[in-house]
């Protein structure tokens, strides 16, 4: 199985628009990487979670995702942004954004890696370490590192 | 403190995860142990029975239905967003500390047990009236007592069934009509000397030696938990050694568990109350019960059972239907117990004696009332539970062989009404063998024996009779009971440890 993320997947300069925007932008990535079979099933899918409860987190964290029969493998596209975007969470906009991308079915194992990803998500240092990323190599491989450890 | 989480989200793929890290590092920045339970995507990796016992509070962050969440009954709770564990973990560690704090200190051993799948089939619920409540307790013994009874009885019968009813004295050693028998000399060579008949039988009478102590262990179980179970076996296995029969080893598990009640109550010093669980607890109560079940409980016994024997032999054949009427009024008052013993032991004697009729009145006796409750649990189904709905379904084969004591899960549940109802019919069944002057070669084997009995359609008339007293009698006595209104917590019998919270 590949990595989750691949510097491809990786923007560092998201547009500071609205969420349906960055999310299509990050999707976009994921299609053309091939993980994503529909681009607009997929982007459906993500917006029928963010309807459910809004992805924001506090700390300018935004994490749109779904779990999509249109995904052929957990994939994460991570995008920075220095204006942020709202995704909805109470502190204000985002300025890191993760669209997680997991596919359809009860496969327990593959999803052990998105967990993992998951629970490196609350801690400040993996915040800070994404903000300081000067490249998308560097920050694919700072993600990639993360989740293993 | 000790603590537990649960957390789930709709997804089940970040907020779940993200949810279970924040929290567990909150709990180890204010010094707590966390073990959290994620009920995500990626599989249900359930927390070990063990640490939901230990813990002294429950968090559960989640936007679904928590599943299986009654693992978690009785337990301090807070319930909280699935998000809120994320942004504010640490706020949701304070709560619940403080909800630990709040509850009812959770250190007897009433609150400290069973989780899923350890909790007993019945137990009483908390704040059931005082009657509800030793119904409980009792049903519990029961419904852990009847697989011994059905497994035990239908080995028993089956191999009276391959190996002829004769089988029983082949083994025990005895007399068969007119064969006497030496039983079996090395438990090792009994495939050799009795055959597969001779094993089943065996290992029927072995699963059968264990009713009275499970029914005390576990009603003292219901009662006082885990340090219930070793007083109340004990009770109950000496209650069998005296024996003082299924009605003993009731007393003895009510007894023992009692006495651990209150053993558990008592304020010790710091530097016993480390071994109390351990090994105060179970020898105090061991000791107490197991004295007064040998020495209080067995002398009485002892002399009751003489005193018995020598009234039925001066009675003698001054009135036969009289006798027939008491000794199948014993036969059903005690299942097996001392009372039944003298009876059935007086048939004996009357049978090497020479007089059928005696044996025959308390064989029939003896049959009917496995077969009368079978009947009740059919007719009316609604006044048994479950368990006892089950053990009906066994009594059959069970009474029809003779084998008396698949009366006791009914008779131990519900003694005050079961029992009369039993004595009555089986009074009336053993006055009218009398009365028809039915005899009986054999002393064992009930329906499989017909061959030996005299005046058989007479005979199976007479059981027939006692029957219909003894299931129309309990059908009558117990549909009164459901018109009073009372706190009868085996109503419902559902699996549930929610009736472990100590008071």
């Amino acid at each position: 199985m590949s990595q989750i993320i691949t510097p491809d997947l990786v923007d560092l300069d998201l547009p500071g628009t609205d969420r349906v925007a960055a999310t299509r932008a990050l999707a976009e990535r994921l299609v053309a990487a091939g993980r994503v079979t529909d681009l607009d099933g997929f982007l459906a899918d993500v917006a029928a979670r963010e309807a459910q409860m809004p992805t924001g987190l506090e700390g300018g964290i935004g994490i749109p995702h779904a779990r999509s029969a249109h995904v052929s493998e957990p994939s994460l596209a991570f995008g920075r942004c220095a204006a942020g975007v709202d995704f909805g969470a109470e502190d204000g906009p985002a300025h890191l954004v993760f669209l997680i991308a997991a596919p359809d079915g009860e496969g327990a194992e593959h999803m052990k890696i998105l967990a993992s990803l998951a629970r490196r998500l609350i801690h400040a240092s993996f915040k800070d370490g994404l903000n300081q990323a000067a490249d998308p190599a560097a920050a694919a491989t700072f993600i990639t590192q993360e989740i293993a450890a | 403190m000790k603590l537990v989480a649960v957390t789930s989200c709709p997804t089940g793929i970040a907020h779940t995860y993200m949810a279970a890290e924040a929290l567990s590092e909150a709990a180890k920045a204010a010094g707590h142990e966390l073990e959290v339970e994620t009920q995500g995507s990626a599989g249900l990796d359930r927390l070990d029975p063990a640490t939901i016992a230990a813990a002294d509070a429950v968090i559960f962050a989640a936007d679904v239905e928590v599943r299986e969440r009654d693992r978690f009954d009785g337990k301090p709770t807070v319930v909280a967003k699935v998000k809120d564990g994320i942004n504010r973990p640490a706020e949701l560690i304070e709560r619940a500390v403080a909800a630990a704090a709040e509850a009812p200190a959770a250190s007897t051993p009433a609150a400290a047990v069973p989780a899923a799948g350890v909790s007993p089939a019945t137990k009483a619920e908390e704040g059931a009236s005082w009657a509800g409540r030793l119904r409980g307790w009792l049903m519990t013994g029961v419904s852990y007592m009847i697989p011994f009874v059905a497994a035990g009885g239908i080995l028993i019968a089956l191999a009276f069934l391959i190996g002829g009813p004769e089988i029983a004295s082949k083994v025990n050693g005895g007399t068969f009509d007119g064969h006497t028998y030496k039983g079996v000399s090395d438990l090792t060579l009994i495939l050799n000397q009795f055959g597969v008949a001779g094993v089943m039988f065996k290992i029927g009478a072995t699963s059968f030696s264990m009713l009275v102590p499970i029914l005390a262990g576990f009603i003292a179980y219901a009662m006082a938990d885990r340090p219930g179970l070793v007083p109340g076996v004990v009770a109950g296995l000496l209650a069998s050694a005296v024996g003082a029969g299924f009605l003993g080893g009731l007393i003895g598990g009510l007894l023992a568990g009692a006495i651990v009640l209150q053993l558990v109550r008592l304020d010790v010093p710091r530097a016993i109350a480390g071994v109390m669980p351990v090994v105060i607890i179970p020898l105090v109560s061991t000791l107490v019960v197991g004295f007064v079940m040998l020495v209080v409980v067995g002398k009485p016994i002892a002399s009751a059972t003489n005193g018995m024997t020598g009234w039925l032999n001066g009675l003698g054949d001054s009135n036969k239907i009289l006798l027939g009427l008491i000794v199948g009024a014993m036969m059903a008052f005690d299942l097996g117990g001392p009372v039944n013993k003298v009876a059935y032991t007086f048939g004996l004697a009357s049978l090497s004696a020479g007089n059928l009729n005696i044996m025959a009145a308390v064989m029939a006796a003896g049959m009917t009332p496995p077969i009368a409750l079978a009947l009740a649990t059919v007719v009316r189904p609604k006044l048994f539970n479950d368990a006892e709905r089950k053990a009906g379904e066994a009594a059959w084969l069970l009474g029809a062989s003779f084998i008396t004591e698949g009366a006791i899960p009914f008779a131990a549940a519900d003694p005050v009404r079961v029992i009369p109802s039993m004595m009555a019919g089986s009074a009336v069944t053993g006055a009218l063998s009398m009365a028809f002057d039915a005899t009986s070669r054999a002393p064992h084997g009930g329906i499989w024996v017909v061959g030996l009995i005299g005046h058989p359609l007479l005979y199976l008339v007479a059981i027939l009779a006692g029957i219909g007293v003894s299931a129309a009698s309990v059908v009558a006595l117990k549909s009164r009971r459901i018109l009073v209104p009372s706190g009868d917590a085996v109503a419902a019998a559902a699996p549930s440890s929610r009736g472990v919270v100590a008071a």
